[in-house]
């Protein structure tokens, strides 16, 4: 039976990994290679390394940085981050990277998506998708590299894209972001029943339980960044991930 | 090492370290870095070549790939590679181990595409239909336990449990039972190895399924 897959999401800023809350405030927490050595001996399902200001710094993903990622990782890759051309992406697939995930290009272009996906399969092109709930408690689209709200309906804009040819969407709770409140299930619910494609969702998670209840409410997969890098109430950086078996536990009755 | 590397019948002088080969085709539709490294890990030496002819002096072969069936038939048929594969394959000396759409390449044909395929399986590659009103979604897309149906030199049946990366739309039916060495569940069973003298087939991904595929990677340099 096909498990719930449960991914560490790792945020990369100058070449060292962070960690942000609600999207601000990176804290430092250690050297991508060590974290990723480590989430490899935990044999983690798969790993996602974002780089959280390529596309702000209208910046080249650092290639030999990934190539290095890629070489430690002996499960599945993903990466995003300034990646805007079908180049680019084949230079980070030679790499040994399994998925690219777009934001920033998805939006301003989707025939990235479409190229992308024609070339190497929809299976391996991940769009992101970040929402923030206004004071009115109402989701919307927030572009990260605007930094602001978009007009366009956040569900909308998650199917235009996978019918562009995206294969998973990852959906972000802007607001749970680093902040170990638990995920917002309702989004999940919402996205999970209105995508054709695997769901991966991300934002809040603090506990197993966290987990178990984003599967419950229509997710394929639930990542996490918070919740694997920091330890106890003062955040202290320690790497976790849950046991193989517990994870089996939580989800004892697979997809069905 | 040099005892173990003498088990495996390697020829070796003495004070050289020889480490088992696998050559990979450089297509175009394939990953191989991800192989590569995974050769490497596993203590073999990953030769990547764009010449078709390094493949007559192969140890081992690796066909990796991902995308689309017509997609990488033609790779290969314009890459030059289909002469010295299907002569390989024919001579039945040296071990190919089709990874993912590669083990689909080896069948006859794909409901994907419209291209022949290589054809040394007598097998088809069929789109997953899940049973109606099945939450499961497709692809197939994370990890998943195999049935193992007779151990091969590639796949034990040891007792633990072993799980895959899977990653596909589409799966290989054989005509013939005695071909499937391993199948996995998601909906339906789903053919997830093949073998038949020293072709082998994985639908998953050894290369990023943790020490489950370095297993696997293993026996293929013992080979």
């Amino acid at each position: 039976m096909l498990k719930h897959r449960v991914i560490p999401a790792l945020l990369l800023r100058n070449g060292g990994l962070v960690k942000t809350k609600k999207f601000k405030v990176p804290k430092y927490v250690g050297d991508p290679i060590n974290a990723i050595r480590i989430f490899n001996d935990k044999e983690v399902d798969e790993l996602m390394v974002l780089d959280i200001t390529a596309s702000k710094e209208r910046r080249e993903p650092n290639y030999a940085l990934i190539e290095e990622f890629a070489g430690e990782c002996f499960m599945p890759l993903t990466y995003g981050g300034g990646v805007i051309s079908v180049e680019q992406a084949e230079r980070i697939f030679s790499l040994g990277v399994e998925k690219i995930c777009l934001q920033t290009a998805a939006l301003a272009n989707p025939k990235l998506v479409t190229k992308l996906a024609e070339r190497f399969g929809s299976q391996s092109v991940v769009v992101s998708v970040d929402v923030k709930r206004n004071w009115l408690g109402k989701p919307q689209v927030y572009g990260s590299a605007q930094g602001k709200a978009l007009a366009e309906s956040w569900l909308l804009m998650a199917q235009r894209l996978v019918n562009a040819g995206a294969g998973e969407v990852l959906l972000n709770a802007v607001d749970r972001d680093g902040t170990l409140d638990g995920p917002d299930l309702e989004l999940v619910r919402e996205a999970g029943a209105a995508l054709s494609v695997p769901l991966i969702a991300v934002g809040g998670v603090a506990s197993l339980s966290d987990i178990k209840a984003l599967v419950d409410s229509g997710a394929s997969a639930v990542a996490a960044g918070a919740f694997f890098v920091f330890h106890g109430p003062h955040r202290a950086v320690l790497i976790t991930y849950p046991r193989y078996h517990e994870l089996e536990a939580l989800f004892a009755n697979g997809i069905t | 090492m040099r005892s173990q590397l003498n088990k495996i019948g390697l020829k070796i002088k003495p004070g050289t370290l020889v480490k088992p080969q696998v050559t990979i085709p450089a297509l175009p539709i394939c990953n191989l870095g991800a192989v590569a490294n995974m050769v490497h890990k596993c203590g073999g030496e990953a030769f990547i070549t764009g010449t078709p002819q390094d493949l007559y002096r192969a140890q081992r072969i690796i066909l990796a790939g991902v995308g689309a069936f017509d997609a990488g038939m033609r790779a290969l048929e314009e890459g030059g590679w289909l002469k010295p594969l299907n002569d390989i394959a024919k001579r039945g000396q040296v071990p190919i181990h089709g990874i993912c759409l590669g083990m689909q390449l080896m069948c006859r044909r794909s409901e994907e595409g419209v291209l022949p395929g290589l054809g040394w399986f007598d097998a088809d590659v069929k789109r997953i239909i899940l049973p109606p009103g099945s939450r499961l979604k497709v692809p197939h897309m994370g990890w998943n336990t195999l049935n193992i149906h007779s151990a091969n030199a590639l796949l034990s049946s040891k007792s633990d449990e072993q799980r895959f990366y899977f990653v596909h739309s589409y799966h290989v039916v054989c005509d013939d039972s005695v071909d499937v060495v391993a199948s996995t569940t998601h909906g339906v069973d789903l053919t997830a190895a093949i073998s038949r003298g020293h072709l082998y087939g994985t639908q998953f991904h050894p290369e990023k399924s943790h020490r489950f595929g370095m297993a696997l990677i293993q026996n293929l340099l013992e080979l």
